[in-house]
């Protein structure tokens, strides 16, 4: 289908859009039914997407059908569709579990939801970088009122960080875009890969400068080590869907530095060939130790799991520093895998907060847990993937990303410190699981919540997933490999994409 | 024009950045409106500087490039929003948390500061 590539995009919008309207404003359960309907057709649009971009190859939904470099495109290919299907997928578990009741706090929980969607499917198809700004913006505004949904003095502090440091985040986006339109004369992606490698000297320096800034701003969004400090707090206080949907979040930004920083000034742009590469490597490796400690320290659930957000962005930055196809391949692969586990842990996380009475998650001795036998199997589940395990699917991602270290001075930085930190996940989560499920003083909370039916679908779809993605390995890592070797290859992922230039060329 | 131009991004860019490091709410988002309007006029000077010269082709002898002005369009649009946002969030926070200190405590008042450091000093 020729408008397949935006549906992921209108869908959201207008969905969410009509939850504001009369038929569904007025009652909670009409939007609750038509917003799952509306996630259950995205799933499957997304899906088609993957299938037909897998079969055609990349294609480019020209908006408004002006010309390749000079309107705005959307650029379906398997990289970018692979992780509209995980987004979508990801905000179906998320949004079903705010659905048991999560969405009562405040107004516009489904409309929200639907826009925050719309921004991180928007920030994947788009194929033009300041078009990349604006659904950066769409999904920060959506974020914002997320975040604070439902109110309370710890989410107003939290909220009010976020908010501060993000739109200094977006200034900076805005100047580097600066610097790079007014060095290189385009914003459309593919036209920046074609031109950087014929810049001359001094304008290369304006746009390294420029590129350097915009490695801040996916830095700050994807959580790399000096501008990480703001997620462990702000992850642990949004609501359980809400940090849920936040587990992508990181994953735009990381995204966004493969898109910006392999694509365009990867292997091919000449002088500025591989500039982000000399930052990546010491940054990566420090995240990673950064979130190891973060996630020994952590006094709640919720704290390490929001730390070990931020040791997976690290372990993704270290495939994106190694700037191979084969790194960039185990990192897609371990991306499906930890979006999916952290945000499954942060919902298991809410329950067994829930159920907990004043202890909340804080690792102390307080009253059982009224479901402890499925609590502790999906945080089992959880725990063994993130640690990386053997049966589940973390095994598979940390042994793809040890196998991408190619060369000894990067298997000598790479191997010791994803294997440590590994250790150290085992360490810290096994001393929460048993503190959370073993160390109670005896007696149950008598009016503690159980977890409805609908909570534990939720949390078992996306654990569910780990298994899935080990059974199914083999295609979803060609699937991944593929992707990457598309993004690398500047006669896939740049040249097919200029029609006009190509001709040029021709005559 | 070129450098009063540059030295009035700079001086707006300068002064945004000094007031977003401020503890009060309020003077932060003095600041990050100033930084939205340094970044303003710096997407429109990426498309260069021109005198009478159009945006629209066969109007004027030579014409400007129409781009930047429509991304600082975009770009005045959502920082404006934004700004509201972070205007209102501001507002909640003081009702929230009882001051306006962007991490919701003030931090100890001078009083008690300077008899600590007396206290340190005997």
């Amino acid at each position: 289908m020729q408008h397949l590539a935006i549906l992921p995009i209108i869908l959201p919008l207008l969905t969410g859009a009509l939850l504001l309207l009369p038929p569904f404003s007025t009652t909670l359960a009409r939007q609750r039914i038509f917003a799952i309907a509306s996630f259950a057709v995205q799933i499957v649009v997304a899906a088609l997407l993957l299938i037909q971009t897998n079969d055609q190859g990349t294609t480019q939904y020209i908006l408004g059908n002006w010309q390749a470099p000079f309107g705005i495109v959307l650029v379906a290919d398997s990289m970018s569709t692979l992780l509209v299907l995980l987004c979508v997928f990801l905000a179906f578990c998320a949004h079903l579990y705010g659905c048991a009741g999560d969405d009562k706090e405040g107004a516009y929980f489904h409309p929200l939801f639907m826009f925050q969607v719309m921004g991180i499917n928007g920030a994947f198809l788009t194929g033009d970088a300041f078009n990349l700004f604006v659904f950066f913006e769409v999904l920060l505004i959506a974020s914002y009122a997320l975040l604070i949904h439902g109110g309370g003095k710890q989410k107003t502090q939290a909220t009010m960080h976020y908010v501060i440091l993000n739109l200094v985040g977006s200034s900076v986006f805005l100047f580097g875009l600066g610097i790079l339109y007014g060095t290189l004369g385009t914003l459309n992606m593919a036209d920046m890969a074609a031109k950087v490698s014929t810049l001359d000297e001094s304008n290369a320096i304006l746009a390294e400068i420029g590129a350097s800034m915009l490695l801040v701003v996916f830095g700050l969004k994807s959580a790399l080590l000096p501008l990480q400090f703001w997620l462990p707090r702000t992850y642990a206080s949004a609501s359980a869907p809400v940090a849920a949907i936040f587990a992508i979040m990181t994953k735009v930004g990381i995204y966004s530095i493969f898109r910006v920083h392999i694509m365009i000034f990867g292997d091919h742009a000449g002088e500025l060939a591989n500039m982000a590469q000399a930052w990546l490597w010491p940054l990566a490796l420090l995240t990673i130790c950064i979130g190891t400690i973060g996630a020994f320290a952590a006094p709640t659930l919720k704290l390490l799991v929001a730390n070990m957000v931020v040791l997976s962005a690290g372990s993704l930055l270290v495939c994106a520093a190694m700037q191979s196809e084969e790194a960039t391949g185990a990192a897609l692969y371990y991306l499906l895998h930890s979006t999916v586990i952290t945000a499954g842990l942060f919902l298991v996380a809410d329950i067994i907060s829930k159920q907990r009475g004043k202890a909340e998650d804080r690792f102390v001795r307080s009253k059982a847990l009224k479901q402890p036998v499925i609590l502790g199997i999906a945080f089992a589940m959880g725990a063994i993937g993130l640690v990386g395990m053997p049966p589940l699917s973390g095994f598979v991602g940390k042994i793809l990303i040890l196998q991408a270290a190619q060369s000894t001075a990067e298997m000598i930085w790479v191997w010791p410190i994803m294997l440590i930190s590994s250790l150290a996940a085992l360490i810290s989560l096994s001393r929460a699981g048993t503190t959370l499920f073993w160390r109670h003083s005896g007696g149950v909370q008598d009016d503690a919540p159980i977890a409805t039916n609908i909570q534990l679908i939720a949390v078992f779809l996306l654990m569910a997933a780990s298994p899935l993605l080990v059974l199914f390995g083999g295609p979803i890592v060609e699937i991944a490999q593929h992707a990457a070797n598309g993004l690398h290859d500047p006669n896939q992922s740049v040249f097919p994409l200029l029609p006009s230039i190509q001709t040029g060329g021709a005559q | 024009m070129e450098g009063l131009y540059a030295f009035c991004v700079g001086i707006l860019t300068a002064c945004g950045i000094f007031l977003t490091m401020r503890g009060r709410s309020f003077s932060v988002v003095v600041g990050l409106t100033m930084l939205s309007y340094a970044v303003n006029l710096f997407l429109f000077a990426s498309g260069r500087l021109r005198l009478d010269a159009a945006a629209v082709l066969g109007q004027s002898e030579s014409y400007s490039d129409p781009l930047p002005q429509a991304l600082v369009l975009t770009a005045i649009v959502i920082g404006f929003a934004m700004t509201a946002f972070a205007v209102i969030l501001a507002m909640r926070a003081r009702a929230d948390l009882g001051n306006d200190h962007v991490d919701g405590r003030l931090p100890p008042p001078p009083e008690t500061r300077k008899t600590g450091k007396q206290g340190g000093q005997r």
